[in-house]
């Protein structure tokens, strides 16, 4: 009898314990759920809004509607192509970014690489100012540097956009905490079988680093795709500006239509979409293994 | 194939460290040559310098009659295997054997030839297209021993190879090493912290200690006649029974010495063996005993060669067995009987025996042993061995 007893009572703990693991595990996914509802919504609310004829789309805002096209149309984005020259916005958005990041991968890697692995007097002292720089940021040095610039004559220029943006003391701060944990041994085997070290680096190094080289990009590609200060300080002429300084004059270009602004948005976005989802596994080990988070 | 050369080596690491204190070692051409010794020796630092990749601070190196100093890794013409055997992930087997010959400037046609042979005289025919994750330990360790053959180097180089490996893997790849060195003929300088790769492998071996050179000899040679001390306890395995005593004339004339409660009075053979040993009469000195120079004592066994001890453990090892006694005398350690450290040195209380296997002989039991004194050993009190 006791132990019929017993075994009932475990009966009912056990049950009691499962039912809490149930609700512990409905509660995290309807809180996930909320967060990523709250989340995901302006982007909804841009992609919908781009494709509903320009005067539903503030009208609606307030409803559910907003989220819901009843007819969705693509005349938003022909607006866009019509009233600006968004090709050559977005031209100068890729190409200004994809430069600062191809520069910024060899140079920033390169410099960490130095920093990390090669023996040299003043590395120590070097390596703390180039880590302190991560704290000064460009609000701070806009003016100097705007001055350098047009010293220089580089105002209205590509290469104003993109030669202060290549080196960057973050990415050689990511780029140093993985060289660092790499094994010395696979340099030393290079050397010994023939390799210097710039072969050494990018025969070796840079093939096994890949998933440091992901989060750099991806961290790049965020911050200049969205770069808006420094390229409305720099930039006079629309042939050389970026999506973020044209999506600003675009607001203001009359008629205020906000189906094109959308539809300008989303295709702003969407190449940052694309590239964290190319990088994503590859972002995502490589921020676990800097032991950085993004 | 190349002879090696260390002329009054030095390496001193800017913070003062001397990890390498003058060494004067010459391995001769299509030797095999083990620098052994415990973690800290200087043994690795040695093996680096001859690869290249550390700086010698003072003496020359000579790879044949090269002095290679100021040279390259690569202009050394040397291959190095590496304790993790160091594959670039990356690559496949095939492109791993064909990296050097690649760096080397080989027409492609040349490096295809030397990486299928490399990889038949190792039998990696079959794992060419694999990436190294995907291959075993004993199979890295043949890439990484395939990436050194492939390109014919003057002298092979390989720092603890097979500290990685299981037991029976470390004794199969061992083997596989010193029959490919002995095939190849070439040059070889072998790292390793464990004394039976060092006895087993070499044709001869280095101990060293503390940055130091303690004895170079054939394996057989060291065992028999250790230069010091050291050299005596580090090597066999389970180490010499090293213990003080004072070395006197006995009743009848003969030189003996104190074991315990034991006299043990040294015929004339043992005597001749070490001519020096008259002049340290009624001097302090060490005694050495290997654990099989005791043997099971019968009737006939002289009374004064005879030793009664308590047994505190057994170990049984199938063909034989390990006793460990208690000691009449304290035992010296092995690595820290250097002749500067000898009266401070940690001490055992355990005498270690090596003896046949036998079901009577039990932990906690009495044990009557003679003791084979044609193997003693002889140290002065500085360490060295009294000749």
């Amino acid at each position: 009898m006791k132990d019929i007893a017993n075994n009932n009572i475990k009966e009912v703990q056990g049950t009691q314990r499962q039912d809490r693991k149930l609700l512990s595990t409905i509660g995290s996914y309807l809180l996930l759920t909320v967060l990523a509802l709250l989340f995901i919504a302006p982007i909804v609310f841009m992609i919908v809004g781009s494709l509903k004829p320009d005067d539903l789309v503030l009208l609606e805002a307030g409803t559910l509607k907003a989220f819901l096209p009843e007819k969705a149309s693509f005349q938003n984005y022909w607006d866009v192509f019509e009233r600006v020259d968004f090709a050559r916005f977005f031209f100068n958005s890729l190409f200004i970014t994809g430069m600062i990041v191809l520069a910024g991968l060899l140079v920033n890697s390169l410099a960490a690489y130095a920093f990390a692995r090669l023996r040299w007097r003043g590395r120590t002292i070097l390596f703390a100012l180039v880590l302190a720089l991560m704290i000064i940021p460009l609000e701070a040095i806009a003016v100097p540097l705007f001055f350098q610039v047009t010293l220089f004559g580089w105002r209205n220029t590509y290469v104003a956009q993109i030669l202060p943006f290549i080196a960057n003391a973050f990415s050689i701060y990511l780029f140093y905490t993985f060289f660092i944990g790499l094994p010395k041994e696979l340099e030393e085997a290079a050397r010994v079988d023939g390799a210097g070290t710039i072969r050494t680096f990018f025969e070796i190094i840079v093939p096994v680093s890949l998933p440091v080289f992901a989060s750099v990009t991806i961290l790049t590609f965020l911050t200049q795709w969205g770069s808006f200060l420094w390229p409305l300080m720099v930039t006079i002429d629309e042939q050389v500006r970026p999506l973020p300084v044209a999506i600003a004059s675009f607001q203001t270009l009359p008629p205020l239509q906000w189906g094109d602004i959308m539809s300008f948005g989303v295709m702003m976005v969407a190449p940052i979409l694309i590239v964290f989802l190319v990088f994503q596994k590859w972002f995502v080990e490589g921020v676990a293994s800097t032991g950085t988070k993004g | 194939m190349s002879s090696v050369t260390f002329q009054n080596v030095k390496k001193v690491y800017s913070n003062g460290y001397e990890a390498i204190k003058n060494l004067c070692l010459e391995i001769k051409n299509g030797e095999f040559l083990v620098f052994v010794g415990p973690s800290g020796c200087g043994k690795s630092t040695a093996l680096r310098m001859l690869a290249g990749l550390e700086d010698i601070s003072d003496g020359k190196l000579l790879i044949g009659d090269r002095v290679v100093n100021d040279q390259t890794p690569q202009q050394r013409n040397i291959a190095m295997v590496f304790q993790n055997y160091a594959l670039y992930p990356h690559m496949t087997v095939r492109q791993n054997l064909e990296f050097p010959l690649r760096m080397a400037g080989l027409p492609k046609g040349e490096i295809q030839n030397k990486v299928i042979k490399a990889a038949q005289q190792l039998g990696l025919e079959s794992l060419l297209d694999r990436k190294p994750k995907q291959l075993s330990g004993g199979q890295r360790q043949r890439v990484a021993m395939g990436r050194a053959i492939v390109r014919d180097p003057s002298v092979f180089l390989m720092d603890e190879p097979l500290s990685n490996l299981d037991a029976k893997m470390r004794t199969q790849i061992r083997t596989e090493i010193a029959d490919l060195q002995r095939q190849l003929g070439t040059t070889m300088v072998y790292v390793t912290h464990d004394q039976v790769e060092a006895m087993t492998m070499g044709d001869r071996v280095a101990v060293m200690l503390k940055g130091e050179l303690q004895q170079i000899a054939a394996p057989q040679d060291l065992y028999d006649r250790p230069a010091n001390v050291f050299v005596a306890g580090f090597m066999g395995s389970p180490a010499m029974n090293i213990f003080q005593t004072q070395l006197h004339q006995s009743e009848s004339g003969k030189l003996a010495i104190d074991f315990g409660p034991q006299t043990l009075t040294l015929d004339s053979a043992t005597v001749n063996r070490y001519r020096q040993l008259g002049h340290y009469q009624n001097q302090r000195v060490l005694a050495g005993l290997r654990p099989e120079a005791f043997y099971l004592a019968n009737t006939d066994t002289p009374i004064n060669d005879c030793l009664e001890i308590e047994i505190k453990t057994v170990e049984a090892l199938g063909h034989e067995i390990i006793v460990y006694a208690e000691s009449p005398v304290d035992m010296i350690q092995a690595e820290d009987s250097t002749s500067n450290t000898v009266a401070s040195g940690d001490k055992s209380t355990y005498l270690i025996v090596r003896l046949p296997s036998s079901p009577e002989i039990r932990t906690s039991t009495q044990l009557r042993l003679g003791v084979d004194k044609t193997k003693l050993h002889f140290f002065a009190a500085t360490g060295e061995a009294i000749e």
